[in-house]
């Protein structure tokens, strides 16, 4: 007999992104066309555009918390405490040791140790003005750490460094824990205070890889043949997972079912894509969820508007979906709200999960011209489409140093 | 410098580093920290901005001396003095 790993599901969904602060908000502003960049002042930079989250921190923290931690642990927080509570469970029952937290950063430490360097810079770097909350600040653990001591977790709570595909990787760590029967309730997912450090900008900015546009709500334009590079952003979106029966003995909510996923890694380039290992990865993902392409109602590409990188994921898309899957639609998220980094996989999961019930396709917005290079059948344009049936939606997102991710969720059937 | 004033610049460092505590009611001659929260991180916050924003260094260990308000302005006020404040 073949092992039957248990069925995991998502019951909870907490998310904070440029265009809304929660699911319900978020997907009206998909749905609606409405983007969420901005100008946006970058220190040594000036006046950028990016993604600019507008929570109130000030729901689930104090103000010295706020003080003391970071605003990617802040993010986390945020997340965290609207996940739990849109999940329903009684968190205060649950015993705390078996609550895991796993949540996905594209990189961590940037933005204090900027602002430690700016800081002590005033007082001629001299070192003794350095701030003795760097080290707990810029552990990479900091913003899971966050989250367990402002939920009283006591379980495993890390971090999961993967670029830009740590959103997805913080689901399926997730999942993968809660089949090995390490945690009964996990929060997971992504997130980013990548706009609170300059270096992040002049990086991309030094490669060609920063978007300009006259209008910021038009900067992110993935597909566009205008395109000219990537939007930064902040974000989060986390995530309660739990097994299918502890799930159901609950009578939990259920947005969806973790139907299958891969990681995989190019070994070919720093930062350049690969879209022989993209396809392999989203084959081997369709593969770990026992379905055909043809079965996969939506796609939500990684596609972040830089000129190379959309026509590659489309190359990879195309010889997988390319044929025979009248049913498939391709959208992508980043036309919205640019770049979300560690929680782009998480929060563009998100924003289309709704579609298991309103069978509704969110469109990738801002293409005046579509690259011929990028035309990929099933894409949908501009305005939302409205679907004979979405019963899976399958997330790539990819990041640099050549990591893959593919994560597809399916529609709950008991 | 008199010591209410040197008083009123140690509280307004704490309140800076503990904003969410009301020290309308603070005693002067009660352990700060068995008055509000404060942890020795929050302590060290003390010592930074005094460092930072004064240009007063608190050894290690004279620490002791900002345990109450009253002890601060004892300790602190001749540094500010020594500084021509």
């Amino acid at each position: 007999m073949s092992f039957q790993p248990a069925r995991i599901v998502i019951t909870g969904i907490g998310l904070t992104a440029p265009n809304g602060n929660s699911l319900s908000e978020f997907r009206q502003n998909l749905l609606n066309g409405v983007a969420g960049v901005e100008p946006f002042d970058v220190r040594y930079m000036g006046k950028l555009i990016a993604g600019v989250c507008h929570y109130d921190p000030l729901r689930y923290q104090k103000r010295k918390e706020l003080r003391v931690g970071t605003r990617a642990g802040s993010i986390s927080i945020y997340c965290a405490h609207e996940a739990v509570k849109d999940s329903g469970v009684a968190f205060d029952a649950l015993p705390k040791d078996r609550v895991g937290i796993y949540v996905g950063c594209t990189e961590h430490g940037n933005v204090e140790t900027e602002n430690e360097i700016y800081a002590i810079s005033k007082f001629n770097y001299d070192t003794k003005y350095w701030s003795h909350y760097h080290n707990p600040r810029t552990v990479a653990n900091n913003p899971a750490g966050e989250v367990s001591l402002s939920l009283g977790v006591t379980g495993p709570a890390y971090t999961i460094g993967a670029a830009c595909a740590a959103g997805n990787l913080g689901l399926i760590h997730a999942a993968q824990m809660l089949r090995l029967g390490e945690v009964d309730f996990a929060i997971c997912g992504g997130v980013s205070e990548s706009i609170h450090t300059f270096g992040i900008f002049a990086g991309f900015k030094s490669q060609n890889a920063l978007a300009t546009h006259a209008d910021p709500k038009k900067a992110s334009r993935p597909f566009d043949k205008g395109r000219n590079g990537i939007v930064i952003s902040e974000g989060g979106c986390l995530y309660t997972l739990e097994r299918l029966d502890d799930a159901l003995a609950r009578g939990a909510k259920i947005y969806g079912e973790i139907a299958g996923y891969c990681v995989n890694s190019d070994a070919s380039d720093y930062v350049l894509p690969n879209p022989g290992r993209q396809a392999e990865c989203v084959r081997k993902a369709l593969t770990n969820a026992k379905l055909a392409a043809a079965d996969i109602h939506i796609v939500n590409t990684h596609a972040t508007s830089t000129p190379q990188g959309d026509i590659q994921e489309c190359e990879a898309i195309r010889s997988v979906f390319g044929t025979g899957c009248p049913d498939t639609h391709i959208n992508n998220t980043k036309s919205y709200i640019g770049h979300c980094m560690g929680a782009a996989g998480a929060l563009e999961l998100a924003g289309n999960l709704p579609a298991f019930d309103d069978l509704v396709v969110h469109p990738t917005i801002n293409v005046e011209e579509l690259d011929p290079l990028c035309d990929v059948p099933g894409l949908v344009l501009n305005t939302p489409k409205q679907a004979a049936k979405v019963d899976a939606i399958l997330n790539n997102s990819f990041g640099m140093l050549g990591i893959n991710s593919t994560l597809i969720v399916k529609r709950f059937v008991a | 410098m008199t010591k209410d004033a040197c008083k009123q610049i140690v509280l307004d460092i704490i309140a800076d580093i503990a904003p969410d505590e009301d020290l309308s009611n603070l005693k002067p001659d009660v352990r700060l920290r068995d008055q509000m929260q404060l942890d020795s991180m929050d302590f060290l916050d003390i010592v930074m901005e005094l460092r930072k924003q004064h240009g007063i260094e608190v050894p290690e260990a004279d620490y002791i001396h900002l345990a109450t308000l009253d002890s601060c302005a004892d300790y602190l006020t001749p540094k500010f003095e020594a500084l021509g404040k």
